[in-house]
């Protein structure tokens, strides 16, 4: 938290990372040995089969889990030894999440869904701030609606629109177009980019499309929980 | 202060979204029932004590041989409380050369303060209630001193130096109870008259008497003023201190309210826990998405604690608004019953209504809501993930801790709640026990049988706590409706049972041994049926276990009482039908040779007394001992002779000792006493039926008011019903939407959902019904004191009707899943 305005320092490093769990006929190693660095700005597609790891590595960077071996930095502080909530204190206001299921939260209109990390994050006037978001994602019309009224792609922009609303340095997508047609995808892909670009945040992007994955930065193919290539 | 304003913006969403509805209803529900029974007791209560008072004809009494000193009457001014005075002494009536010994009673303007007077005009005539005394000049006296002297209203009678008209026929006097040891029939006259009469000189022994009645909470103050300054030989009676049958009477009646409103607590209680779950879980998500964003666990608990503080508060202010307006509805039916509106409430009930939501709701959410956040914000990419589940026994813990004390409070009386407790405990494991055989029963079963068949059973083996919970909830609410129809049938029959149409109306005190064969022979002559003719002997108790025993080693108020004064004795070969031995054994055989006691358990237990001490009795001078080989329960309600303590003939017999008995006087056979008067000069005649009837009033009032107690308790169980299946609502939601997409038709849907809940009704109801009847059992026997016959009809009506109730609502619930197109339950989220 002290060096997280050091240009030189990634925002997120991994180090030699293993992740096991204990299943029905031994443990489980679902990811081996992997190492990345997303530096400030950058954007990485995280590419891999079905059952890769692909959901678990993205969980741990984002400090969600524990590694059962190596390190991992968020903002240039170790996540070794932090336990749950200091983990969640280092995230606060400075990482959104976009998922491939939306998790908007059912009982709240796209509004208050949007206003929820800025409060969090403790800023006055929340509905400001979530409103101009919305309105980026062309959905000011639609504030008071609940997410079962709105489409997938609708859904997925107020997703879009929470993740951004608190000006995160990093964000993390799990297959955000996983849920949607080509169309509507593409269109999300669209204002994913544009939204990251405007804030000039990290995004970590994981990915079956081999045309999204083009238009990263970089890329990483991951395999059996192995990282096989990166480009 | 952050965490608070976040707390209020989720409220805001909490009640938009109607996560919170059920409930927020529940809550509401409860704490109305909770409070509409708490207002509504509290004021049958206070009217029930007010009629209660009439026996006294005020709320307080001071009594003594001289005049009373003036500073109490200054107090109760000060007080604003109101006074009257009485005057009794014993003298004689002349009527032209006829004599008759009576029981003078003159009293102030403002008598009686409390009650009313019945008098007749004339002996055919029908009895006017009166709230004054006569005036000047005038005489009131009983039918029995008409009956004596041959007197008509209209004649001129003397008493001592004055002449009275006699104006009417005193029919009841409902403080004439209270005097216990009467000479002869009462007369009333103005308390001017007394210089008069000359009768009241410095030397007279005259019981001096200072009424005083008002406000409830004044009349405590005064109470507590003038306990501490009593002057020697100054009695402070009040209504704990009048009769023990009406005392009987008045604990029974509140207790049965107590228990009534503390079963409305046992399915407010089950509603709670079953509505509890789906809130919680609905939170799961919140907590894991706000954890992603940054939220520490202790801030997903304290906003959820603040919300839900603030949802109790709500919820609990309006179910005490909502108690407030039924008990009013209440009240005004009954007003009629009480013979004018009931006294207002006092504030307690709110405070009651506060407590019972915050210890219902914390007691039943606080577990699920300690582990929400701990939900692992990795929830958002994996759905399986849930927050570590709370301890079961956590859960079980709290919830029963909460039970027990809003059980304690409700109750007022820890045997009772004990008892209900133990009964709700032993249902709970039971029906926990069930949930568990079930689900491993099931699951083999599951995949055998039709298609239908499979679907409901599967229904209770997918989600084993979620069966246990729904089993658990339905069988607590079904125990605590059962409970109450045992109470409003059984037990409140068995009350109303203890004092019999014919049950004894009239005690004959001061009945002498050389009077016993002859009454004996009068009773038969003119057929009345009287309980035995007991001795009695006045003694004081000295010694227990050659300790000396004085007033000042009690701390209890009544235990002083007793230690003071003396003691009413008897002896007796046969125990008396009525009692029930509970410690020891009756004397047989040459037992009745030793020197023996038999004593009242209350009485034993104010006082210390146990098996097999030694007590000492000082009897007109000359000390008795003997040991304690039996301890009995006596129904003091019964109207039949009782004693604190009973003798063998061995210890007692040569003792000089009077007689007691107790006998039914029908209607229309006055002539009688007129007749037993004339015979037996020295016997005095004590009218109980006045406050016989207050009992019977009493019993009749307390029936009704636990009849329409039971209503919310109704209430209550309907809402425990619609939460108890609610609860599976979000699995049947899914379920519902997976077998129609299959192509299930409606009617299988419904066959299934029926399949389901008339199990569960049924074994819930099973159970239920016979934890009820055990509880019910050990309630009559153990807090009442009542015999419990079993009726088999609250064990068939209760599994039937738990297995068509529940299994109704279920297909109701599922009724609009059924209809619904699938695609669009999918889109409504
Ligand atoms: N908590 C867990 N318990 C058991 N197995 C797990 C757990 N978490 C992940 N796995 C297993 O680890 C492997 C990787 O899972 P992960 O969700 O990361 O894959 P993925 O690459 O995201 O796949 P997909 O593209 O289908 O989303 C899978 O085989 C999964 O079953
Ligand atoms: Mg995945």
């Amino acid at each position: 938290m002290t060096t997280d305005d050091n240009p030189e320092q990634p925002v997120v490093k991994a180090s030699n990372i293993t992740k096991q769990l204990p299943g029905p006929d031994g443990v489980l190693t679902i990811l081996d040995g992997i190492s990345l660095q997303l530096a400030e700005g950058e954007v990485t597609a995280i590419l891999g089969a079905s059952g890769s790891g692909k959901s678990t590595l993205l969980g741990l960077l984002a400090g969600l889990d524990e590694v059962t071996r190596g390190e991992i930095e968020l903002f240039g502080q170790s996540l070794a030894g932090l336990n749950e909530d200091s983990r969640a204190a280092l995230r606060a206001g400075k990482v959104g999440f976009v998922f491939q299921s939306f998790q908007l939260l059912p009982g709240m209109t796209a509004l208050e869904n949007v206003m929820l990390p800025l409060e969090l994050a403790g800023i006055r006037n929340p509905a400001i701030g979530a409103t101009e978001a919305l309105e980026q994602v062309e959905l000011g019309d639609r504030l008071y609606h609940y997410p079962g009224q709105l489409s997938g792609g609708e859904q997925q922009r107020v997703a879009i629109a929470r993740a951004f609303a608190s000006q995160p340095k990093v964000l993390f997508a799990d297959e955000p177009t996983g849920s949607l047609d080509q169309a509507t995808g593409s269109r999300i892909i669209d204002l994913l980019f544009q939204m990251r670009e405007q804030t000039g945040a990290a995004l970590l992007l994981v990915t079956h499309d081999e045309r999204l994955a083009a238009r990263c930065d970089h890329r990483l193919l991951i395999e059996q929980g192995r990282l096989e290539q990166t480009s | 202060m952050s965490q608070f304003i976040l707390a209020l913006r989720f409220f805001r969403r909490d009640f938009r979204s109607g996560e919170l509805r059920l409930l927020v209803l529940a809550l509401i529900i409860a704490v109305a029932a909770v409070s509409a029974v708490g207002f509504f007791t509290n004021r049958v209560e206070q009217a029930m004590t007010l009629q209660a008072n009439q026996v006294l004809a005020a709320d307080l009494v001071l009594s003594s041989n001289n005049p009373i000193p003036a500073s109490f009457e200054q107090q109760a001014d000060m007080l604003d409380l109101n006074v009257a005075h009485t005057l009794s002494f014993p003298s004689v009536i002349v009527h032209q050369d006829q004599t008759q010994l009576v029981e003078v009673k003159a009293v102030s303007k403002n008598y009686p303060l409390r009650g009313d007077l019945r008098v007749r005009p004339f002996a055919s005539a029908n009895e006017e209630v009166v709230k004054h005394p006569p005036a000047p000049g005038h005489l009131w006296g009983e039918a029995r001193l008409m009956a004596a002297l041959n007197l008509q209203p209209g004649a001129q009678i003397s008493l001592g130096e004055s002449v009275f008209l006699l104006e009417k026929i005193l029919s009841r006097d409902f403080a004439l109870g209270n005097s216990f040891f009467r000479l002869g029939p009462e007369v009333l006259i103005a308390l001017e008259d007394i210089p008069k009469t000359g009768l009241v000189t410095p030397a007279s022994r005259v019981r001096h008497r200072l009424l005083i009645a008002g406000n409830q909470e004044q009349v405590k103050t005064f109470q507590g003023w003038a306990t501490t300054r009593l002057p020697q030989g100054v009695r402070l009676e009040h209504l704990s201190s009048a009769r023990p049958e009406l005392r009987g009477a008045l604990d029974r009646g509140s207790r049965f309210l107590g228990l009534a409103a503390l079963v409305a607590v046992l399915v407010a209680g089950a509603t709670v826990a079953l509505s509890t779950r789906q809130f919680v879980e609905r939170q799961s998500d919140t907590s894991a998405i706000m954890r992603c964003l940054g939220a520490s666990q202790s801030l997903i608990f304290n906003v959820l604690i603040i919300r839900l503080s603030l949802l109790c508060l709500i919820a609990s202010l309006l179910g005490i608004a909502g108690g407030w307006l039924a008990q009013y509805f209440l009240a005004d039916l009954l007003s009629d019953w009480f013979g004018g509106a009931l006294p207002p409430p006092s504030l307690w009930p709110i405070l009651t209504g506060l407590g019972t939501g915050f210890i219902t709701l914390l007691g039943f959410t606080l577990p699920p809501a300690l582990r929400l956040g701990a939900v692992p914000p990795l929830r958002v990419l994996r759905r399986d993930l849930d927050a570590p589940p709370a301890s079961t026994w956590l859960l079980v813990l709290l919830g029963i801790g909460a039970m027990a004390l809003l059980m304690y409070l409700q109750a007022g009386d820890s045997t009772l709640a004990g008892w209900v407790l133990l009964g709700t405990l032993t249902t709970v494991g039971l029906l926990l026990l069930t949930a568990w055989l079930l689900v491993r029963m099931l699951s083999p079963l599951r995949h055998r049988g039709g298609a239908l068949w499979r679907q409901g059973l599967s229904g209770l083996a997918r989600n084993p706590s979620m069966t246990a919970l729904q089993l658990t909830g339905f069988g607590l609410g079904i125990l605590a409706m059962l409970l109450l129809t045992i109470i409003r049938t059984d037990l409140l029959d068995a009350w109303q049972k203890t004092i019999p149409e014919q049950a004894p109306n009239h005690f004959l005190i001061n009945i002498q041994p050389s009077d016993v064969d002859n009454l004996g022979a009068f009773f038969q002559a003119q057929a009345i049926e009287q309980a035995g003719i007991y001795p009695m002997l006045r003694a004081r108790l000295t010694h227990i276990n050659d300790q000396p025993v004085s007033p000042d080693q009690y701390q209890d108020e009544r235990a002083q009482r007793l230690v003071s004064r003396e003691f009413n004795l008897s002896w007796s070969a046969q125990m008396q039908t009525e009692n029930k031995i509970v410690a020891g054994s009756w004397w047989g055989g040459t037992n009745q040779q030793r020197a023996l006691f038999s004593v009242e358990v209350d009485i034993a237990n104010t006082l210390g007394i146990s098996l097999g001490d030694q007590l000492a009795f000082n009897l007109a001078g000359v000390p008795i001992k003997a040991t304690v080989s039996n301890l009995r329960r006596v129904h003091w309600d019964s109207f039949q002779p009782n004693f604190f303590v009973i003798g063998t003939p061995a210890l007692l017999k040569e003792h000089p000792a009077n007689f007691i008995t107790s006998f039914y006087l029908p209607p229309g056979k006055e002539t009688a006493l007129a007749a037993l008067v004339r015979q037996f000069p020295s016997i005095t005649i004590i009218d109980v039926s006045a406050i016989m009837q207050q009992i019977r009033e009493i019993m009749q009032r307390g029936s009704l008011a636990v009849e329409y107690v039971f209503l919310f308790t109704l209430a209550a169980g309907i809402l425990m019903l619609y939460a108890g299946i609610q609860a599976s609502r979000e699995y049947r939601r899914q379920e519902a939407i997976v077998l129609r997409t299959l192509g299930m038709q409606r009617n299988g849907l419904l066959t299934a959902a029926a399949i389901e809940f008339v199990l569960l009704g049924l074994l819930a109801g099973t159970l239920a019904t016979l934890c009820a009847n055990v509880t019910g059992w050990f309630i009559a026997t153990e807090v009442f004191g009542f015999q419990y016959n079993l009726n088999p009809w609250t064990i068939v009506a209760g599994i039937l009707g738990s297995g068509i109730a529940i299994g109704l609502a279920g297909m109701l619930a599922t009724w609009p899943l059924s209809i619904k197109p699938p695609l669009r339950m999918l889109q409504n989220g």
